[in-house]
């Protein structure tokens, strides 16, 4: 099967909740731990409050920057209904990391459309881990940090040594900030290590 | 090393090679390299109107000894097409011209997906294509040096996924080579008859050159020979794709899709048992491997001709298995992109709905204005099609239709081509009415300056043109000027100019873009007069929600920016500003 030595994951959402500030972060944990990475996102018209995906793929050697159904290791939802939309792309035994925060899309606004029913319900279904990301940014006074949580807990996953994500998210988010987001990702990674 | 879109590092190439000079008009994917060459030390950079307007200034630059940059995306190929066809004639004298056209396969921003492989075809003008940063940066470096040696213009074709897929590259050193001083050529450059045909002899002879040259040019082109039963050529986004989906094929990398190395294809073709040919969107890479008499073999199963490719896709082509995926719910409701809360456009959408108006839309931020719950739009084709597209409704309709033929352009668009289009229908005496929607930016671009708004690429003084007095120098009358979030006043404004059946009126309807000055006031609320007469949803806001069973409006404080468009909707007053300070109410 094709996509064997990289990993790929998923980052999704909805436009201006920072998936490309997080699929950044990740990107340049992946080159500090010496691996080559692809980060492939998606600019324009989707980014007016419609759904948005980051592709980030990371190995030895990488080819497509693309996720294929059924491919990505990991899925790193911002929203709930983003996690269920983008279920197809979840490999068999990969895992999906959402956090608990729901944006009712137009449809459903104007009342034309539900809500999916027991979101939760499918999520967990599908092994998802349910992250209270706006909760614990909230907890550590760093409400906007919610991408860096869901970070943390992707990291709990994933081979990167903390050294070096502690290192990136120094070097990469503005420098008031700093000592919020790496709260913000042990939150994340704490959380993650437990569930 | 360094992490690189494909866009940062044909700038960083460009740079690198000595480029002095960049020129566009920003349109998705291409619009970053601009703004990172802009940035860049020694680099003179500027947003033009429009393509063909850059391209020219880009080819004048060039004539003149620069190492010109331009850059624009797929369909910005059509509107620069004019000179360019004929800058393969002229050559790009002792500067360089390289153009890097950007297209949108999966058309993610866009309105079509054609593929800028044909104008390097027809225009005959040598294109590149990379398949990641650290190629796109290569080979800009590459384009300009090929440039200036042969004195003509060099395509960089790029796609959505190389133009905005990040990757690592090294960064070098930037050289800038010398040239010759500007002498005047006219055999070269005044392209009357007498002076063309030579020129375009010269053409055909570098045609000649190019052909058989790109069989060497390695640093390019390239075969990676593995099993020889399947062997496919590819080049850009797809290479990478069929790297993952077939591992052990033999691949032919092509680096330049124009013109095809022909003795290296054909020899490639002998060494292996079935051919192939991967690309997205397009049959220009198999015909034209085709046209040199190579056989080509057909998938065993189709691969899709519209859209991007993924290895699976190509997998799925050849026949072979693809991972097993789960599906998603049925019941995930859809969610298209929507006009930002406080967006200055909603309201003249709104009011357009009411008034069932046909509307001619264009390319921006406000085509969402086609969407429902707006839905008021007609058509959407290309920059500047508004204006020129309710001309011909107009004259077609006269007569048998008694709806008012609006059309609605962005002030970028209307600066880009609007404005010949609306010089036009005043010639022709022509009538409707013409809304300038002048939100002070290019917003969905990325918030871009432009001629109305007086902003430039680098920030050196300019000029704010004034969009009233420009219109009424064409001779329009009725030329108004009304504040967009005002419901009362974009009511009556449309009323008044759609009434006058035989004249041409023009509304600018002007105000930020609710993403420019991000002002932010106390979010307004629903509070329990709400009795769920379902009218304020109709706005498209995507902080107003409407409860499904009690029908009762909501708005979400954490979206609400405070414009207060809705509350002027709102016949029981029930949406009031959290604003202790405020009355509540009318747009202030």
């Amino acid at each position: 099967m094709p996509n064997k030595s990289a990993i790929t994951v998923l980052l999704c959402g909805v436009g201006g909740q920072g998936t490309i500030l997080a699929a950044d972060i990740l990107a340049h944990a992946a080159i500090a731990s010496g691996i080559t990475v692809k980060v492939s996102e998606i600019h324009g018209m989707a980014q007016r409050g419609g759904a948005v995906t980051t592709v980030v793929r990371f190995g030895e050697k990488v080819n497509t920057m693309v996720a294929d159904l059924g491919c990505a290791d990991c899925v790193v939802s911002f929203e709930t209904t983003e996690a269920l939309r983008n279920l197809p792309y979840l490999k068999e035994g990969g895992y999906l990391l959402v956090a608990d925060e729901t944006i009712k899309p137009m449809p459903v606004q104007t009342g034309k459309a539900a809500m999916p029913a027991n979101a939760h319900q499918k999520l967990q279904d599908n092994n998802a881990t349910i992250i209270p990301a706006g909760e614990l940014a909230r907890t550590i006074g760093s409400p906007k940090s919610v991408n860096v949580v869901l970070l943390g807990a992707l990291s709990s996953r994933l081979d990167f040594p903390v050294s070096a994500w502690e290192q990136v998210i120094r070097d990469r988010v503005p420098q008031k900030t700093i000592d919020a987001n790496i709260k913000a990702f042990h939150a994340g990674r704490d959380f993650a290590l437990k569930a | 090393m360094e992490l690189l879109s494909g866009n940062e590092a044909i700038a960083q190439g460009a740079w690198e090679a000595g480029a002095d000079i960049g020129v566009a008009y920003p349109g998705t994917p291409s619009t970053e390299t601009m703004e990172e060459l802009a940035k860049k030390e020694g680099v003179y950079a500027e947003w033009c109107t429009n393509e063909k307007v850059a391209m020219e200034v880009g080819l004048g630059a060039a004539a003149a000894g620069a190492k010109v940059l331009v850059t624009m995306k797929h369909v910005g190929v059509n509107v620069a097409a004019d000179p360019l066809f004929t800058a393969a004639y002229t050559g790009t004298g002792a500067g360089a011209l390289v153009i890097l056209a950007a297209d949108d396969p999966g058309m993610y921003s866009s309105q079509n997906e054609q593929d800028s492989h044909y104008y390097a075809q027809a225009a005959h003008v040598l294109m590149l294509e990379p398949s990641d940063s650290a190629e796109a940066l290569d080979f800009a470096k590459g384009a300009f040096e090929l440039s200036l040696e042969h004195s003509m213009p060099v395509f960089i074709r790029s796609t959505v996924r190389v133009s905005h897929t990040k990757t690592p590259v090294e960064t070098g050193e930037r050289i800038c080579p010398s040239v010759k001083e500007y002498q005047k050529d006219l055999a070269s450059w005044v392209m009357m008859p007498a002076f063309a045909k030579p020129r375009r002899k010269v053409l055909l002879q570098r045609i000649d050159m190019l052909r058989d040259a790109v069989n060497d040019w390695h640093r390019y082109n390239r075969a990676e020979m593995r099993d020889g039963s399947i062997g496919i050529i590819c080049a850009g986004a797809s290479y990478q794709h069929v790297r993952d989906a077939v591992p052990d094929a033999s691949v032919y990398k092509l680096g330049i899709t124009w013109p095809l190395p022909e003795r290296e294809l054909k020899e490639f073709a002998s060494k292996v048992n079935k051919l192939y040919v991967v690309e997205e969107a397009s049959e220009y890479l198999k015909d034209s491997v085709s046209a040199l008499g190579i056989q080509v073999d057909e998938f065993p199963f189709e691969l899709p001709r519209d859209g991007e490719l993924s290895p699976g896709l190509v997998r799925k082509a050849l026949g072979l298995e693809v991972a097993a995926h789960l599906d998603a719910p049925a019941d995930v409701p859809g969610r298209p992109p929507a006009l930002c809360p406080g967006c200055p456009h909603r309201l003249v959408f709104k009011e357009l709905s009411r008034m069932k108006a046909i509307v001619t839309g264009d390319i921006g931020c406000y085509t969402l204005g086609a969407l429902p719950p707006l839905s008021a739009m007609d058509t959407c084709v290309d920059m500047g099609a508004s204006v020129s597209m309710a001309h011909g409704f107009e004259i077609a309709l006269q007569g048998k239709e008694h709806r008012p033929v609006v059309a609605v352009i962005g002030d970028s668009t209307f600066a880009h081509s609007g404005l010949s289009s609306l010089i036009s229908t005043v010639y022709n005496k022509g009538a409707g009415t013409v809304c300038v929607l002048d939100n002070r930016t290019t917003a969905m671009t990325g918030r871009q300056g432009n001629p109305f708004n007086g902003e430039t690429l680098q920030h050196r003084p300019s000029r704010e043109l004034d969009l009233e007095g420009v219109i009424r120098a064409l001779g329009i009358e009725d030329v108004r000027t009304v504040d967009p979030h005002d419901m009362k006043a974009v009511r009556m404004a449309l009323k008044e100019c759609t009434k006058a059946e035989d004249e041409l009126s023009v509304i600018i309807f002007r105000a930020p873009c609710a993403l420019l000055e991000r002002v932010v006031r106390p979010a307004f609320m629903v509070n329990a007069d709400c009795t769920g007469c379902g009218v304020c949803p109709t706005l498209g806001c995507p902080a107003i929600g409407k409860d499904r069973e009690t029908c009762l409006a909501s708005i979400d404080p954490t979206l609400c920016i405070g414009c207060g468009q809705c509350a002027q909707y709102c016949a029981q007053k029930a949406i009031v500003s959290t604003d202790p300070a405020s009355e509540g109410g009318s747009h202030a």
